[in-house]
């Protein structure tokens, strides 16, 4: 029912039982906010929405009151702009004036706020917060001295991540956000995800950054640096420089990487695919061998943490597959290793990826051989970008060149398996091709790519029937369980603990609306849609791959694999 | 986990959030502190993560996370204690005993909290060694007593 408030001397129209702000927003009158998600519920913490509302002695949080009939709202008056500058005052008080080097420089919600609520003084001064930075965690940094406390990092950890490792310590002037007994991040239930960096408003969350040993080890003679990037990279970082995706930019980013200095440069979209075919063969033969059972693919390193550490008695059922990055980094290390070393005595491998967990995979038990990492260093999109620009790379005017042999081509499937759901629809496909019952129908996807969250998906593929469940963030496990313990079972879980998966990674550039996210899956799918091969068993790398160093189903299978121990943590 | 978390703690329901507080205070006042696998075995019990209850206890100045020292001085700074000098006493307990209000020195003989009013303003500043009240203290005589006690409890 539509009601009409008068705003600033001027009446619009409201939805009854919305918020004012959102009431707000529609009408294109725009008012600062800070703790605000959207989609979440409302906690009126930080007060920077307030708006002046006739009949009532205290200023209103916008954010969180209802739209009411008789409202009369000033939302720009002097009372209510000098109480949001005092706010933002207050919190920089006590900031630390660090912006030049900070990590969110040009690109923080604080700075922003100060600059548009002009406050070009320092009114108030404060004693500078003086917390501990905890570089502890391979994915995560934590610098408590730029927290502002306005929460958001607890909430989406609380109702997005379900890890709860989040929440508000002490009191008053020591009160900080931290662990369980305020341990450091690596001893914490944090599953590396990186959702807490997407939505902190200052630096006080970011990623760990890699870089620095990235350009030491360009620099070092005798090394030969072997980079890969996953499907999504291009995407990711067309989406940063401002350009439109293609699958021709594929191309391109090859041809960057090896001005910045690259010797090998490989698609990782291959180990992928590889990862893609070892798992439908695996499920394909022992389904027809009668065998049933539920295999959780380990394809998120957040969700195999998560598994580890809540439910040891799944780590059985988890896949042993290698995560697909480490994968490529076992083939460039123990496998190609001679062939692209070209008689250097070291090799420097490097993941673009957009996750942050997979700083902590690649640092994980049983993902190095005689002491060697397989990866030895891991970048999220945004440390490469930089890259780019501090090499002075011009990415709208290389050429394309093709990756390097043997990981050179990836199939679509790879590229799907970017956004949620992708894996399974990688797996059918590739299920199909086994079992030579052709080409899938795209509408049986559809439900796929559509609902998020949790959706199942039950099909016939050639003689047998498949049962397979996916969830992306892991609130959705819920109503995973309720299905099987009503007495569904699935032959495959795909689980992601980023909503919508891979393109919500927590190492690509900030965004404050679905609409981006709808994008990135858009433009996942529409490249998908003009490639040629579009299953992964049948990507002519791979099968050219196989011809040269076998295909690894024998005992040299076990570089591919990996083993998940139960972590003791507190949760 | 020590015998007298598990029997608190399973003395209650499963799940009812609204416990955490009751069972916490029963487990200081029995342990004389919060250990950490009380937090997990209340975490478990009432289905709360370790991170919200350890927020929540450390939000209460009442809760403790180390075991105390042999001899705990409790320090009053309500009003009529601080206006009489209780900073200043504060200042003298944490000078001997070497830590923040809250923590216990390492050789995990001294204690001390600070804490609101505990009913002696005639006589104030007041400060509580063991339960035991003795007032009006000064700095000085604070550091002498506690110099004292120190002897006693080493030659124990």
């Amino acid at each position: 029912m539509q009601i009409t408030i008068e705003v600033n001397n001027r009446k619009i129209k409201a939805e009854k039982g919305e918020t004012i702000l959102s009431a707000l927003n529609r009408n294109g009158i725009l008012i600062p906010t800070l703790c605000r998600m959207r989609d979440f519920t409302p906690t009126g913490a930080c007060r920077m929405c307030v708006v002046e509302v006739e009949g009532r002695d205290r200023l209103v949080t916008a954010c969180s009151q209802p739209v009411e009939e008789w409202m009369r709202i000033m939302t720009h008056s002097q009372r209510v702009i000098r109480s949001r500058k005092t706010i933002v005052e207050l919190l920089l008080s006590n900031h630390p004036d660090d912006c030049l080097y900070c990590n969110r420089n040009l690109n923080c919600e604080l700075q922003r706020l100060a600059e548009e609520l002009n406050i070009n003084e320092r009114r108030i001064r404060g004693k500078k917060i003086q917390m501990r930075l905890d570089q502890s965690s391979h994915s995560v940094v934590r610098e408590l001295s730029k927290c502002i406390l306005c929460g958001r990092c607890i909430r989406v950890c609380d109702e997005i991540v379900t890890a709860t490792t989040l929440g508000f310590l002490n009191r008053g002037k020591t009160a900080h956000v931290g662990t369980a007994m305020d341990r450091d991040f690596n001893f914490s239930s944090c599953l590396n995800c990186g959702q807490c960096i997407l939505v902190c408003p200052t630096g006080a969350l970011h990623e760990k950054h890699n870089t620095t040993e990235v350009m030491e080890s360009l620099n070092r003679d005798n090394v030969t640096n072997v980079i890969c990037y996953s499907p999504a990279v291009p995407c990711a970082v067309a989406e940063i420089m401002g350009l439109k995706y293609s699958k021709e930019f594929d191309l391109v980013l090859n041809a960057v990487l090896r001005q910045i200095g690259f010797d090998k440069v490989y698609n990782c979209g291959f180990a992928t695919d590889l990862y893609i075919d070892k798992a439908a063969r695996s499920l394909y033969s022992s389904v027809k061998e009668g065998r049933r059972e539920t295999t959780y693919l380990s394809a998120c390193p957040a969700w195999l943490k998560y598994a580890e550490q809540k439910l040891p008695g799944e780590i059985g059922s988890l896949s042993t597959l290698k995560i697909p990055q480490q994968i490529a980094g076992a083939i460039v290390k123990g496998v190609v290793a001679e062939d692209i070393s070209g008689g250097n005595s070291e090799i420097f491998t490097v993941s673009v990826t957009p996750c942050t967990g997979m700083k902590f995979e690649s640092r994980r038990d049983g993902m190095t051989r005689k002491g060697v990492s397989d990866i030895d260093a891991v970048i999220t999109v945004t440390e490469l970008s930089r890259l780019i620009r501090l090499f002075g790379v011009d990415i709208t005017s290389p050429s394309g060149e093709p990756a390097d042999a043997p990981m050179n081509i990836r199939s679509s499937s790879a590229l799907l398996t970017e956004v949620s759901g992708g894996y399974t629809e990688a797996i059918v496909r590739s299920l199909m091709h086994l079992s030579g019952s052709g080409e899938p129908e795209k509408k049986i996807f559809r439900k796929l790519r559509n609902n998020h969250g949790f959706r199942d998906l039950s099909l016939a593929i050639g003689d047998e029937q498949y049962s397979f469940a996916i969830v992306d963030g892991l609130h959705s496990l819920e109503r995973l369980n309720a299905e099987i313990s009503g007495g569904k079972s699935y032959d495959i879980v795909e689980v992601m603990v980023c909503p919508s998966g891979c393109v919500h990674g927590g190492g690509l550039a900030f965004f404050s609306s679905k609409e981006v996210l709808r994008t990135r899956a858009r433009q996942i799918y529409a490249t998908e849609e003009s490639e040629a091969v579009n299953t992964a068993s049948r990507s002519p790398a791979l099968l050219s791959f196989y011809e040269e160093y076998g295909d690894f189903s024998d005992e040299r299978g076990e570089i591919l694999h990996t083993k998940y121990n139960a972590r003791d943590v507190l949760l | 986990m020590t015998d007298s978390v598990e029997k608190i703690v399973s003395s209650y329901k499963s799940g009812r959030r609204e416990d955490l507080i009751p069972i916490l205070q029963k487990i200081q006042e029995a342990v004389g502190y919060i250990p950490e696998e009380a937090i997990v075995a209340i975490g478990n019990k009432l289905k709360i993560s370790t991170t919200k209850i350890y927020g929540l206890a450390t939000f209460y100045d009442q809760f403790r996370f180390f075991p105390q020292g042999k001899i705990h001085i409790t320090i009053c700074n309500g009003t009529t204690c601080y206006i009489n000098g209780a900073s200043d006493v504060i200042e003298a307990v944490r000078e001997f005993v070497g830590t923040e209000p809250g923590d216990t020195s390492r050789d995990k003989l001294f204690s001390y909290e600070v804490t609101t009013c505990v009913g002696g303003c005639h006589s104030s500043p007041v400060i509580l060694v063991n339960g035991e009240y003795h007032a009006p203290v000064t700095p000085e005589s604070i550091s002498e007593m506690l110099s004292k006690l120190r002897v006693v409890i080493e030659n124990e």
